[in-house]
């Protein structure tokens, strides 16, 4: 775990992540100019660093309703404006990018940050990034593989000899910076779905499992599909770290906090996704058992304790900001998280 | 209440005969509800590659779209080579997985022989059941006898449209009103 950054004594890491979507806040049908939502991303960053979170991280999405198109240039602001959170993408879409620009970016912002940096790639759900880069939706599965591939080599290998399909072939090419300590951790985005967690098994890498809703146990589906991948592949799974991602919202009751949070979701979704969210599958998120962690903060620490006895993941991944919630509500999550949730989850589940 | 009639095929004429006259009955029955015809033959639709539906553009994006914004749906659909038309399937697989939670749907079915009634139980419904609709279950089925040019010459089918229009009607703002009651009581 060590590679990773990751010291398991310490307990369960939490983390925050936003996809950096920009959507109308639902109560009011207005919408922050895309100036003051990058701003609030990076004053986030910044307040979940004072409340004492692990890691903070933005994703990139190329099309309307978003404003991270560049979301390394933004988690670079974050480096800048940090000191001691760990930073990332969720993810970075290595199937539309050159792999060693990818690579300079991060590096860079791995030495901004003095060591603090990760990347998180994946494929893409939505895919209008295809059309607008100048990609085949075709070679969706390819480009992503192959990609992703050099990314690690290059991480791996400080010269790089290589050759594929999708980019001119490296010759001795030395990709430069190199991140503070030679390497830094490289995840990959898992939808969910056990097959896709399989490949990264193999493949020795983390992985970043999103998820909505629906029991825990079906998500160890893919946890447990993650690690016999690995094994399968001569990888020992103790060494490599599983973060979960998910809905996140805390009120002072539950039935507060599934009403505050559930028009941003569904009328995000609606936007996005092109369909809202079931209210009934909604109301559902509020079981102890349901992957989603919205509720009060008593019932938030007892369902992600519960999800770390399933999963016995290293970080657990807290999205809060997404369809428009105002920037009142993200400050005070950030505050129950960092004075009530978080000195809970460590007491529980740091070793000392 | 938003209602799409969906001409299923791009050639013959029997389908969009009974499709015309069921929205005939419609907006006379009921005038208050939006009925928007959808027939393929007038749309270049391209084939599903998997995309969200609202990456597409052009005829899939507006067609598509109207779809999902539909409270219920009334299918016409012929029958070709023992099973729903390809134009149609290729609908199907543009939308979402649970593209018709909370839609109704209802099905009117034409052919050219009675050999093919069970088709649309068979291989029409199971495919709505796991796009998540709520079907209306009888549907209307009419075979070539029963059209002159582009009439429809048997009456006891225009009196099987009438109900199937009415049965859409219904079910829509029962269910929708059941739906709703059931949300209110999340208290959220």
């Amino acid at each position: 775990m060590e590679n990773y950054r990751i010291d398991q004594d310490k307990g369960l890491e939490f983390g925050i992540y936003t996809l950096g979507d920009h959507l109308p806040n639902p109560l009011t049908g207005e919408r922050i100019s895309a100036e003051q939502r990058l701003h609030e991303i990076i004053e986030y960053a910044k307040l979940a660093e004072q409340a004492g979170i692990d890691f903070f991280s933005v994703g990139e999405s190329h099309q309307e309703y978003f404003a991270t198109q560049a979301h390394a240039v933004v988690l670079s602001a974050i480096a800048q404006a940090t000191e001691k959170i760990k930073i990332g993408s969720s993810s970075t879409i290595i199937s539309t990018s050159d792999p060693v620009r990818v690579y300079e970016n991060f590096a860079t912002i791995d030495l901004i940050s003095k060591g603090r940096a990760e990347i998180i790639a994946g494929r893409a759900s939505r895919v209008g990034l295809f059309d607008l880069l100048g990609y085949n939706l075709r070679d969706y599965e390819e480009l992503f593989e192959e990609k992703f591939d050099l990314l690690l080599k290059i991480n791996e290998e400080e010269v790089v000899n290589w050759s594929g399909e999708f980019r001119a072939p490296l010759k001795d090419a030395r990709v430069l910076p190199r991140p503070q300590s030679g390497s830094m951790p490289i995840w990959r985005a898992v939808g969910g779905s056990p097959a896709s967690a399989l490949k990264a098994g193999y493949a020795g890498v983390p992985m970043f499992m999103a998820h909505l809703g629906g029991p825990a146990a079906i998500f160890k589906r893919t946890v447990d599909a993650y690690r016999e991948g690995a094994r399968r592949n001569g990888h020992d799974p103790l060494k490599l770290p599983v973060a979960t991602a998910g809905f996140f919202y805390a009120a002072e009751t539950t039935q507060q906090a599934l009403s505050e949070y559930y028009p941003h979701i569904n009328e995000g979704m609606k936007l996005t996704n092109g369909q809202g969210f079931p209210k009934q599958h909604f109301a559902q998120g509020a079981d102890p058992h349901n992957i989603m962690n919205v509720g009060s903060p008593q019932q938030i620490i007892e369902k992600i304790l519960y999800q770390y006895e399933v999963f016995g993941h290293q970080r657990y991944i807290a999205q809060i900001d997404f369809g428009g919630v105002p920037f009142d509500k993200i400050m005070k999550n950030v505050e129950i998280i960092g004075t009530e949730i978080l000195p809970a989850i460590r007491k529980y589940t740091a070793k000392s | 209440m938003k209602i799409v009639a969906l001409s299923g095929s791009i050639v013959g004429s029997k389908t969009r005969t009974a499709m015309d006259y069921t929205i005939k009955t419609l907006q006379e029955k009921y005038p208050e509800v939006h009925v928007t015809l959808i027939d393929l033959a007038d749309y270049e639709i391209q084939f599903s590659d998997g995309r969200n539906y609202l990456e597409y553009e052009g005829d899939t994006k507006y067609v598509t779209q109207t779809i999902m914004d539909a409270d219920a749906l009334i299918i016409g659909t012929p029958i070709f080579q023992a099973s729903i038309p390809a134009t149609l399937k290729n609908i199907f697989d543009l939308l979402p997985v649970n593209a018709f939670l909370n839609k109704v749907i209802s099905m009117i079915v034409t052919a050219g022989s009675s050999k093919h009634y069970l088709i649309a139980e068979q291989q029409l419904k199971p495919i709505l059941s796991y796009m998540k609709a709520q079907i209306v279950q009888t549907y209307v089925f009419i075979e070539e006898a029963d059209f002159y040019r582009k009439d429809i010459i048997n009456e006891d089918v225009l009196f099987r449209i009438n109900r199937l229009v009415e049965d859409t009607v219904v079910l829509t703002e029962t269910y929708t009103s059941i739906r709703e009651a059931k949300e209110a009581e999340y208290g959220f």
